[in-house]
């Protein structure tokens, strides 16, 4: 193996199909390796996975100053308590990668790579130029997890259409809310439309230039204003 | 593997970005035409759209452009219980509902350990099989309808495809969606007058192969139109991940039911056709005689049928919740490998649903096989990749 960019995860599920994780600064050279040298000549499934933000409930010994009656006197005594408090574990997306071996009839090899965050450090190598069978594939998680694949000859979404915005297959995606059936925006249907006007405006992806979708768009924004 | 040394061979000789299609420069005097072949075409057995770039008649580009039938399957099945997804799966391929339902089934018995009786797996078997031979007989006829003979041999391979979903109508209740595969066995069990109207139908198969095989095989069209059109070469089908008859067709012996063995396939006698000039016409007789071989497994797997139960009654298929970890099963599906990748995080959905379909990842080298030839003829060669588009999208 070149290199020191790969740590073995174990699978605990029984069917024993443990994996490699691979460095996304080292993954070409060890994916050429493995095409190379051991023979792992076929690409077979691309998966992207959003391992979304976790929060877990831990328990913390806090001490404090309370005040409290001590013989008849108010006076400051320091107590330990247990407090319960949530800490976020940052979520990541992960790319997972079946190889084979046609020429040795072995396999399947997992490999796998991981983003820093969800957010804005999404970028990992694509290895379609080792593989031509994750062209489409790492398409598709371009398109519905937002993974951008630097070196990817051909790096479009592959089943939604170029002006939309989100990524549906994400954990917290939200689908956009269809107000637009009423003419004129008031009440419930005016607050649903300025709520889907601002997820609009907070989505991570810049707006694209599409004459339908901007002109859907301008439209709502006039509903809302109409609606005030 | 029938290669010559000199320019396919694989690995370090090979210049960077060799698996990419290659750059034709237009000849002709003129303008390019830009064609947008699709959705609504009646070559694309649904909406698939190939934008092509044509010098004259010949092809400069070709993009496929997906999604028109998507719906999001992976995303909606992250919300099902495991046992909710099995009726989604009939229809990814529609054509093929049972080999879909088997790889789900197969991936989750992967991921929980579930065994499967003998009569369950030799049914799996039986029902495999028969769906490819309906599967390769529609999709030989649909290949020589686009070549222009409307009606006829298609209409052939309907007829013999109408008996065997009768069969499949009276075994699950459906001719298509039939819901029947289930994790550790199947839904009902096949009756004896099942198994011996199944045995009729499988002795009428053989005639009917033969009867395409005169109608087609030598015919003067076909081959002037196929052979010698659409080449895929080993190297690159085996890295575009090509599966299925395609890759058979050229040339490389890698059948999934050989390579796995999964289910019961070591215990039957069966070969592996391939093909040895990697061209359309090859496709075409990979699949006519992928059906002499199902008829072989067929027969091999209604003698030896065993008895006994086709699911385990304590065996849990409703409310289960498999340990966490992941599996990656997959089968040799009539159009190539179908994978099913399930994470699960122990709760009573999975956490990731993923599958891998054979279809889409075929069409990665539609543009290389059709550059440089005729427009009429990238019909063909899309005929001879045999697609589905409930799966391409999913």
């Amino acid at each position: 193996m070149p290199g020191a960019g790969a740590e073995f995860v174990s699978n605990p599920s029984v069917s024993g199909q443990h994996s490699l994780r691979l460095e996304p600064t080292q993954a070409v050279a060890i994916a050429k390796f493995l095409r190379d040298e051991m023979q792992f000549d076929f690409l077979s499934n691309v998966t992207g996975v959003d391992w979304a933000d976790k929060t877990v409930p831990e328990k913390v010994k806090v001490t404090r100053t309370v005040a409290k009656t001590v013989d008849g006197v108010e006076q400051p005594v320091e107590e330990t308590v247990e407090e319960t408090r949530t800490r976020v574990t940052p979520g990541y997306l992960e790319v997972v990668y079946h190889l084979y071996s046609v020429a040795l009839k072995q396999g399947p090899l997992t490999i796998r790579m991981r983003t820093i965050n969800r957010v804005d450090q999404v970028a990992l190598p694509s290895l379609t130029p080792i593989w031509r069978s994750a062209e489409f594939q790492e398409r598709e998680i371009f398109d519905l997890y937002g993974v951008v694949f630097t070196g990817h000859p051909d790096l479009r979404r592959l089943l939604m259409w170029d002006a939309f915005k989100d990524h549906p297959m994400r954990r917290d995606y939200v689908e956009p809310d269809d107000f637009e059936y009423e003419p004129t925006a008031h009440d419930d249907v005016l607050k649903r439309a300025q709520a889907q006007r601002s997820r609009d405006q907070g989505s991570a992806t810049p707006a694209t230039e599409d004459l339908s979708l901007g002109a859907r768009a301008g439209n709502r924004d006039q509903l809302a204003k109409a609606g005030q | 593997m029938s290669s010559s040394a000199t320019d396919t061979s694989i690995g370090l000789t090979k210049p960077d970005g060799w698996n990419r299609p290659p750059v034709i420069e237009p000849d002709g005097e003129g303008e390019l035409l830009e064609v947008a072949m699709g959705p609504h075409h009646p070559s694309t057995h649904g909406v698939f759209r190939m934008d092509v770039a044509l010098d004259g008649e010949r092809v400069i580009r070709l993009k496929p452009v997906f999604g028109y039938l998507h719906r999001n399957h992976e995303k909606i099945a992250e919300g099902l219980s495991y046992l909710g997804s099995m009726p989604f799966t009939d229809r990814l391929d529609y054509i093929c509902p049972l080999t879909n339902n088997w790889a789900y089934a197969l991936a989750v018995e992967k991921l929980t350990g579930q065994e499967v009786p003998e009569r369950a797996e030799y049914l799996r078997v039986i029902l495999g099989e028969l769906t490819r031979f309906q599967n390769h007989a529609s999709a030989i006829g649909f290949l020589i309808q686009e070549m222009g003979a409307s009606g006829t041999p298609l209409m052939y391979a309907f007829r013999e495809r109408e008996k065997i979903l009768d069969l499949f109508e009276s075994l699950t209740g459906a001719r298509m969606m039939v819901n029947y595969m289930r994790f550790g066995g199947c839904r009902v069990d096949a009756t004896p007058a099942w198994l011996d109207a199944t045995r009729k139908v499988v002795a009428g198969l053989p005639g009917f192969t033969d009867e395409m095989d005169r109608l087609l095989s030598t015919n003067e069209i076909l081959m002037a139109r196929t052979q010698g059109v659409g080449i895929l070469k080993p190297e690159l089908a085996i890295n575009a991940g090509i599966t299925g008859p395609m890759l058979r067709a050229s040339g490389v012996n890698y059948d999934i039911r050989k390579v796995d063995g999964y289910g019961i396939y070591n215990r039957f006698n069966f070969r592996v056709p391939l093909g040895d000039h990697w061209d359309v016409y090859d496709r075409y007789m990979i699949r006519l005689l992928e059906m002499r071989e199902s008829i072989r497994i067929l027969e091999q797997a209604l003698k030896d049928i065993p008895g006994g139960p086709v699911m385990d009654p304590k065996a849990k298929i409703r409310g289960f919740r498999p340990k966490p970890g992941e599996a990656y099963g997959r089968i040799e599906a009539p159009k190539g490998e179908l994978g099913f990748y399930l994470i699960s995080d122990g709760g009573p959905n999975p956490y990731r649903y993923r599958i891998r379909p054979p279809s889409l990842i075929n069409l990665t080298v539609l543009e290389d096989m059709a550059l440089g030839e005729n427009v009429a003829d990238v019909v063909l060669i899309f005929g001879s990749v045999d697609i589905v588009l409930g799966e391409v999208d999913r």
